[in-house]
């Protein structure tokens, strides 16, 4: 494994960008910088800028008003990055998914490559989830 | 000395403060964590930070001048590592140092004003305050010690003359000035108190909002060499210098360094963010006049 693969691997940067979400989510994921879970021993750490970002985390259904915001995002991102769907409604629709305003779920809009169900999901399963995607980057 | 000569101490200085610069950007992190009863990250995190960063796609926004855009940053950590050199090597005049000092900010400046971002717009307009206002107190930060070493502003200078006749901090006027030298650091560095040219809550991260990829790693390379290099000049300026003659010389640099570093990490772990106005006047009413103040008492001999 080249050296620029590993260092990717030990410093995600995060980049939280909701597509309409009830911000249980949100909260669940500022939960893990605490210092229960701490994911800055990993080198993960919340920046404010897509182009800085790594990691999309994204949440909530994507609603039709985001649509457009949220490709966006993704084409400012700097590649290589790689998307996390967090929650219910951005893996599924969750109980939205009949809902009028539904436009998503995530994965029409942008590849995805980990999904993490849950309404919130709890902290540890995100750092779970995350887990088994640093070992898909190798 | 020949230019081939220049060059190789030049790069020297660049590897040897650029290692340096990141070990203690890692120092700052994993104090700021444990003082939140965080584990923090790993040693190399900095490090494993700049060879992702250059590892990424270089973006050029649309509506930015790509020339001055790409310069930007590579002047800014030139410029930082001139700097950190002539300190290290303890070759230049403090003044050289002191301008060249302030060309990373104006890095940041025309970079974060080439990129066409408005969030960039407000965070150089913060920073243009910033460094207008740290300026004046770091150059009478400046001018205290070179006043004690009888006029003499050669880096040399004021260092031997420390070595011989003790600290400068050891009078009135050196501990003030010491004092007023460490919280216009805190500022050019832009650590916590005057953070606010790139708040990362509000307008994220200001002037470096469309850098990504290697671009960023030399601003943050930069800033990692300004935190080796800073302290490095208020040791030299204030603290008698550091020398590497002998095993325990050294060790009493360090010593040094780290009590100027932690003194500004703590600095930046125990106080919120300022306003800009606020900041302007801490810089321009307190510091400046007490930094006035210091020279009048170094003059008259305190």
């Amino acid at each position: 494994m080249d050296i620029k693969k590993r260092a990717f691997k030990r410093s995600l940067w995060v980049y939280h960008l909701s597509g309409g979400s009830c911000n249980n989510c949100d909260i669940e994921i500022l939960d893990c910088l605490t210092p229960r879970f701490d994911i800055e021993r990993f080198g993960m750490v919340l920046v404010g800028s897509p182009r800085h970002a790594d990691v999309l985390l994204c949440t909530g259904i994507v609603n039709k008003k985001c649509v457009e915001r949220m490709r966006e995002v993704y084409d400012q991102t700097a590649k290589p990055c790689v998307v996390v769907a967090i929650g219910a409604c951005a893996c599924s629709g969750g109980i939205f998914r009949e809902g009028y305003q539904m436009a998503g779920p995530l994965e029409k809009i942008m590849p995805v490559d980990v999904y993490i169900p849950g309404c919130p999901p709890k902290p540890e399963a995100m750092i779970a989830g995350i887990v088994k995607l640093l070992e898909k980057i190798k | 000395m020949n230019i081939f000569f220049m060059a190789l101490y030049f790069i020297a200085g660049f590897i040897l403060l650029g290692v340096w610069g990141l070990l203690a950007m890692w120092l700052e992190r994993k104090a700021a964590a444990r003082l939140q009863f965080r584990v923090g990250p790993p040693w190399y995190q900095n490090f494993a930070d700049l060879v992702k960063l250059s590892g990424k796609e270089m973006l050029i926004p649309e509506r930015a001048n790509s020339l001055v855009f790409i310069f930007a940053p590579v002047v800014s950590v030139l410029a930082a590592a001139a700097a950190g050199t002539l300190i290290l090597f303890r070759a230049g005049d403090a003044i050289l140092i002191l301008y060249l000092l302030a060309i990373p900010s104006l890095g940041a400046i025309i970079g974060g004003s080439s990129s066409g971002n408005v969030l960039a717009v407000v965070g150089i307009s913060r920073e243009i305050k910033l460094l207008l206002g740290y300026e004046l107190p770091f150059a009478c930060a400046v001018i205290i010690p070179a006043l004690k070493s009888g006029a003499s502003t050669s880096l040399a200078g004021i260092v031997s003359q420390q070595q011989a006749g003790g600290v400068f901090a050891g009078s009135v006027s050196g501990i003030a000035g010491f004092v007023i030298a460490v919280f216009s650091l805190q500022g050019k560095i832009g650590l916590v108190p005057f953070d606010l040219a790139e708040a990362e809550g509000e307008i994220a991260t200001g002037s470096q909002i469309e850098y990504s990829g290697i671009l960023l790693g030399l601003f943050k390379l930069s800033r990692a060499i300004l935190l080796a290099a800073g302290p490095l000049f208020v040791v030299s300026l204030y603290l008698g210098g550091f020398n590497l003659s002998s095993p325990g010389a050294a060790a009493a640099g360090m010593l040094k360094y780290l009590l100027v570093l932690v003194l500004m990490i703590l600095l930046k772990n125990t106080n919120p963010r300022l306003r800009i106005d606020h900041a302007l006047r801490f810089f321009w009413g307190g510091l400046a006049l007490a930094g006035m103040a210091a020279i009048l008492l170094a003059f008259i001999g305190y």
